[in-house]
């Protein structure tokens, strides 16, 4: 009997520690560039790239949270946006309290947008924005309870597959039509902007901008190194387990609702995060974040990164953002949505298992002894 | 419709009540329809603890629906499910809970996770912790292991722990979901076809398997259609048809009703 | 419309107009005025104060000359002759008529017209009114009952009663006999048997306006008219609250059928196919694309074939989206069965694709399809105003309906589609080509969609984002309703238009719909496979 098989998996593969060490690198490499070195040096990486790759990277975050739960337990949720956009209200929130009589009604309390509603008040869930630690706890409250209890209703009667994935969008959908409107309180199709600081710190200078992109590296570094442990626990050989038989699953004496839902508010709250980490670096937060079309773009990302490998989904999200803001920005602009849409149609034709799962098995191929533990998918199956 | 309403629960009389207290599973006027087709009809009968049980009955006799009944899957529109004794009511208990009781189920397409290794396979069905955040932190004690060594023993599969569920043969699987069961030591194992696809030589070892079991205390219900197979267990078989039970006795008593053979067996 | 606003105005007109007569001549016996020889008199003097006096006069007089001489005034042709103060009728060819008998008149003197200013128009116009009640056109009479009942004015009361006392006509009669009531019930010096008579027509009548006039019993009315009146508001409210709630109904009838046309491809898809279609409501958008463009080549060289555009735009439709859904089945989807998730990502991907081909091919912009004469206008049933538009989109669906259960139950092809949807692989080993029946399904299912976007370029913005809007609503159709069966969709479709309608004016539209989302998001929480789900151990596994 071998002992090498009885031994756990490593918290970090290959593949795992040379994500982290690229992932740490630019949270050092990029705001040094962008700080130390004078703006006429080749080097040097001005501030609105140093937000840009920002942006990427609360992306990745997103990205990876919905990899947990797709490329682990098996939900396919076309609504995790909706989580992204909470923690970025629930950030914006405390931001817009931040600008006080800075506004362009220099009301002290009331932000511009309640003013002009004629407010004469602040709304009860607007109370203790003003405190970051508060609006802290609600970037990760906010998703996390939504999380909670959709997916405590969800799961319990056991919608699972195609009918989950379809009320999911549907939630979000909701999300989207109360955020619009002007009487919910969160700034209406305008939505939450003009921000002046964080933490004290001028939100358009570069430092600010500089320790936000680090932040994000190491909020994603963070991410990836808390789903690697839960996924490798007993718990996440749970989840793969109920991804692959649930029913099986049950009768071993698990509650696979549970499961589902605690890993369903974890990446809830990643979500949270990263929309948190999101709105300071692009300066705006609004309903459109809700649609439905938004969190399909997420899944796109997840599946050509490859799904069920968390580095694959970090991976898809920054090269596809990085083609969508190449192509976007240019000639090229009014063919992007056929770029995109190609992908969606490309990636599950001929690439299911994505850029990472496919490099995985053909790793796994040339060398039969794997010195790591098997990628978990190691044979993508539908979810239903 | 008509027919269900006409139907009298059967009578709870003397000797039925003192199996109750005594029966380790206890089934009595069970009926189960499915858009007015019905699965099961009126099915009653118990299993002692210890015992060991053959049932046998053609398709469509209700055998597997019967198991769904006892594990929760499928709830019975009458009847009574209990267990241990008759102190636990199984119709008001979920799979989870029912699995938690003490009763182990292998489905007839053997379902082991087929993305995880054999090893995964056992520790994920091994008795221990069952709930959500306790089994984030989880570590594996030794005796765990060792138990987990004494499966590998008796399922034969030690040298196969390494390879991914999904890449086993079919007779294989069927093992390892025996393992699995036993990983959980249930007093109750209901095992729905174990030798469907297997080598005369593994069907004989699965036989071997089961009595061995079942020596060591389990109680066990066994579904098979291969006679060779229940004659080597050499135990009480019952035959269903149309969703209630046509003969009980040994198999040879069975096999010579002539309401079975015409059924079932065959002339 | 336009036309109650013109009644408004003139029945304004008329009551001042009768105030200034009744003043003139209090004692004038009115129902026997046949002689017009003093209103013409006063004509005569051509001064524009005697002019309207007379004009109030004429139009009490009840004469049937009194029509032609307004009507003549109207049109300057009513002339005088200064020095014998004789008023004629000037006819087309400029002979003299007399006003009254329309004789010519034999020895023509020197005559010029009677002068009207603006003050003359708005009495002319009065008068009119006022003669439209005792007009030999029962229609015309019926028509100035009701406006001088809808004026309410007291003023008004002398005409009304002289021409009800004339009536003869059984349909005029009660309208003028309401007026008169409408009119009766707010005014001063009435006895409570006869306020509550009123009360008691008025409150019959049972509609909006009769609760209007209802509100104005003054409060010095008797107390047991004031408790009639009462009565008969709370009755009046009941029955329009009832009425309200059939209008909502069928409202959400309306907007059921909308769903419904637009659900029901997406339930044959997912129904036999397991195939979740997210570019369903691109199909949807083709097809209203394609109406537009049938229109405008009806417009280019055939105008006159206008009113049948939508005719000749459903065949051409469902062929051509039909035709769209058969290539995405051979091309993308028969790579991907049994992978429902990955289906939907590749399905959103074509999606994206169309849209941008559309927005492309005809730009960002809300293309303009008319509607052909037969499906404008409205018309009303009791209580309810139904526009024929909606009425042809809920018989059309229906029909569509209707017609989809044929295919399914009559057809080869529908019993090879069902077979498919109850047990795949059984229905391909006894030889159905499984593959043949996916990829018709989904053509069928498309060609549907197709059509569904003819009749919703009738009522929706026809824009490359008119799939998106309906994309939702049709999956939670088909979700609430049930996969695999094509009632389910019916009824799913229906309850959520329905209900979408009765919450609406309790929430408003936004919250409505999120209520309604909500409702459905718990609904498939209790019922995870829908309304009408099918049972049995098989779908299990």
């Amino acid at each position: 009997m071998s002992t090498l098989d009885t031994r756990p998996p490593a918290l970090l593969g290959t593949s795992g520690q040379i994500f982290l060490a690229i992932t740490l690198g630019v949270a050092v490499l990029v705001p040094a560039l962008n700080l130390l070195l004078p703006p006429d040096s080749p080097f040097y990486i001005p501030t609105y790239v140093v937000s840009l790759l920002g942006k990427y990277l609360t992306y990745a975050l997103l990205a990876l949270s919905v990899d947990l739960i797709w490329g682990y337990v098996g939900i396919l949720s076309l609504g995790h946006g909706a989580f992204f956009a909470l923690g970025g209200y629930a950030m914006g929130m405390y931001l817009m309290r931040q600008i006080g009589t800075r506004g362009v009604y220099g009301d002290p309390v009331l932000p511009d947008f309640m003013v002009f509603l004629n407010w004469k008040e602040l709304p009860w869930f607007w109370w203790g924005f003003d405190m970051f630690p508060y609006a802290a706890l609600m970037v990760l409250f906010a998703p996390g309870v939504l999380a909670l209890v959709f997916g405590w209703f969800a799961f319990r009667s056991r919608v699972t597959g195609v009918y989950l994935s379809i009320i999911t969008q549907a939630m979000t959908f909701a999300l989207l039509l109360a955020f619009f409107r002007n009487d919910m309180g969160f700034g209406g199709n305008n939505g939450l902007t003009d921000f002046k600081d964080i933490l004290g710190f001028n939100i358009q200078s570069d430092g600010t901008r500089a320790t936000l992109f680090a932040l994000s590296a190491l909020a994603l570094a963070g991410g990836y190194v808390l789903c690697r442990f839960l996924v490798r626990s007993h718990f996440g050989k749970v989840l793969v387990a109920i991804r692959d038989a649930e029913t099986r699953v049950r009768f071993t004496g698990y509650r696979a609702e549970n499961y589902k839902l605690v890993a369903f508010v974890v990446s809830a709250m990643l979500a949270g995060i990263a929309g948190a980490l999101y709105v300071p670096q692009v300066g705006i937060i609004n309903p459109s974040e809700f649609s439905p079309a938004n969190s399909i773009e997420i899944i796109v990302w997840v599946a050509v990164g490859g799904r069920g490998t968390l580095v694959g989904a970090a991976l898809g999200a920054v090269l596809v953002n990085y083609a969508k803001t190449y192509f976007t920005s240019g000639l090229l602009a009014p063919y992007w949505l056929f770029m995109l849409g190609g992908l969606f149609v490309a990636v599950t034709l001929f690439l299911p298992k994505g850029i990472v799962g496919t490099f995985y098995e053909w790793r796994e191929k040339r060398r039969p002894p794997p010195d790591e533990a098997a990628p978990p998918l190691a044979e993508p199956r539908p979810a239903e | 419709m008509s027919t269900t309403e006409t139907l009298e629960p059967a009578p709870v009389d003397a000797i039925a009540k003192k199996d109750l207290t005594e029966a380790l599973l206890y089934l009595d006027g069970v009926t189960v329809t499915f858009d007015g087709f019905r699965a099961l009809n009126a099915l009653s009968f118990t299993v002692d603890p210890g015992e060991m049980r053959a049932i046998i009955g053609p398709n469509g006799a209700g055998k597997t629906t019967m198991m769904d009944c006892i594990t929760g899957k499928t709830r019975p529109d009458r009847g009574d499910v209990f267990f241990a004794g008759g102190t636990v009511d199984l119709t008001k208990l979920d799979e989870t809970q029912i699995c938690t009781l003490g009763i182990g189920r292998k489905f007839q397409k053997p379902t082991v996770f087929e993305s995880h290794t054999v090893l995964d396979n056992l520790r994920l069905a091994l008795k221990g912790q069952r709930s959500a955040l306790p089994n984030i932190f989880r570590k594996e004690t030794a005796e765990q292991r060792d138990r987990i060594d004494e499966i590998f023993e008796t399922i034969k599969l030690t040298e196969h722990r390494g390879r991914l569920g999904g890449a086993l043969s079919h007779g294989q699987k069927q093992w390892l979901e025996i393992g699995m069961l036993l990983a959980q030591d249930p007093k109750l194992l209901l095992v729905d076809e174990p030798v469907a696809g297997m080598t005369d030589a593994e069907t004989a070892q699965t036989a071997e398997l089961l009595r061995e079991i079942n020596a060591n205390g389990h109680s066990v219900v066994v579904v098979e259609h291969d006679m060779t197979f229940v004659r080597d267990l050499g135990v009480r078989v019952m035959c269903l048809h149309e969703g209630s039970v046509l003969a009980e006795g040994t198999l040879d008593q069975v096999s010579a009703n002539e309401r079975v053979i015409e059924v079932y067996l065959g002339r | 419309m336009t036309t109650i606003a013109r009644f408004r105005s003139f029945c304004c007109a008329l009551a001042f107009l009768l105030s200034v007569a009744s003043f003139c001549l209090p004692g004038a016996d009115r129902a026997q005025a046949q002689d017009l020889s003093g209103p013409l008199g006063q004509i005569a003097t051509d001064n524009y104060g005697n002019t309207e006096a007379a004009l109030g006069e004429l139009a009490l007089s009840g004469s049937p000359a009194a029509a032609g001489i307004v009507s003549a005034l109207a049109d300057g042709n009513l002339v005088f002759s200064p020095s014998t103060r004789q008023v004629f009728i000037r006819n087309a060819a400029g002979a003299l008529l007399d006003p009254v008998t329309l004789q010519p008149v034999a020895d023509a003197p020197a005559v010029k017209p009677v002068r009207v200013n603006n003050r003359i128009r708005r009495a002319i116009e009065a008068a009119n009114g006022a003669l439209s009640l005792v007009s030999p056109d029962a229609a015309k009479r019926l028509d100035a009952a009701q406006a001088v009942g809808r004026s309410r004015d007291e003023a008004a009361l002398p005409a009304l009663e002289t021409a009800l006392a004339k009536e003869t006509d059984p349909r005029v009669k009660t309208a003028m006999t309401l007026a008169r009531a409408s009119i009766v019930i707010a005014k001063e010096g009435i006895t409570p048997a006869e306020r509550i008579a009123a009360v008691e027509l008025v409150g019959a009548e049972g509609n909006q306006d009769a609760l209007a006039i209802l509100r104005s019993v003054p409060d010095s009315a008797a107390p047991e008219v004031k408790q009639a009146a009462a009565d008969a508001i709370a009755g009046i409210e009941r029955n329009l609250a009832i009425w309200g709630a059939a209008q909502n109904v069928w409202y959400g009838v309306s907007l059921g059928s909308v769903l419904l046309l637009a659900a029901i491809g997406l339930a044959i898809t997912f129904g036999v196919m397991g195939v979740i279609n997210m570019a369903h409501g691109e199909m949807v958008m083709l097809g209203a694309y394609t109406t537009f463009v049938v229109q405008e080549l009806i417009r280019t060289y055939n105008p006159a074939l206008f009113d049948a555009s939508l005719l000749i735009a459903i065949p051409v439709a469902f062929l051509f989206t039909g035709l769209i859904g058969v290539l995405i089945e051979r091309t993308v989807i028969r790579f991907l069965y049994g992978r429902a998730l990955e289906t939907l990502l590749a399905t959103w991907g074509i999606s994206l694709i169309i849209q941008q081909a559309i927005r492309t091919a005809f730009g960002p912009t809300n293309r303009e399809v008319g509607a052909p004469s037969w499906m404008s206008g409205t018309f009303d049933l009791g209580h309810l105003a139904i526009t024929y538009g909606r009425l042809w989109i809920v018989i059309f669906a229906f029909l569509v309906f209707v017609a989809l259960l044929g295919v399914l139950r009559l057809t080869r092809i529908g019993l090879e589609m069902r077979a498919v949807t109850q047990n795949r692989r059984m229905a391909a080993s006894m030889g159905i080509r499984t593959n043949w029946v996916d990829a018709m399904t989904f053509g069928l299912g498309s060609g549907i969609a197709g059509i569904a976007g003819v009749a919703l370029s009738q009522i929706d913005n026809v824009s490359p984002n008119l799939g998106q809007s309906y994309i939702i609503d049709s999956f939670l159709v088909v979700v609430f309703g049930g996969v695999g069966n094509l009632w389910g969709t019916l009824v799913g479709a229906m309850s959520l238009g329905i209900a979408n309608k009765l919450l609406e004016p309790y929430a408003g539209a936004v919250l409505g719909k999120i209520a309604l989302l909500v409702i459905v998001i718990l609904f498939i929480q209790k019922r995870p496979r829908g309304l009408f789900a099918l049972k049995g151990r098989a779908i299990e596994s």
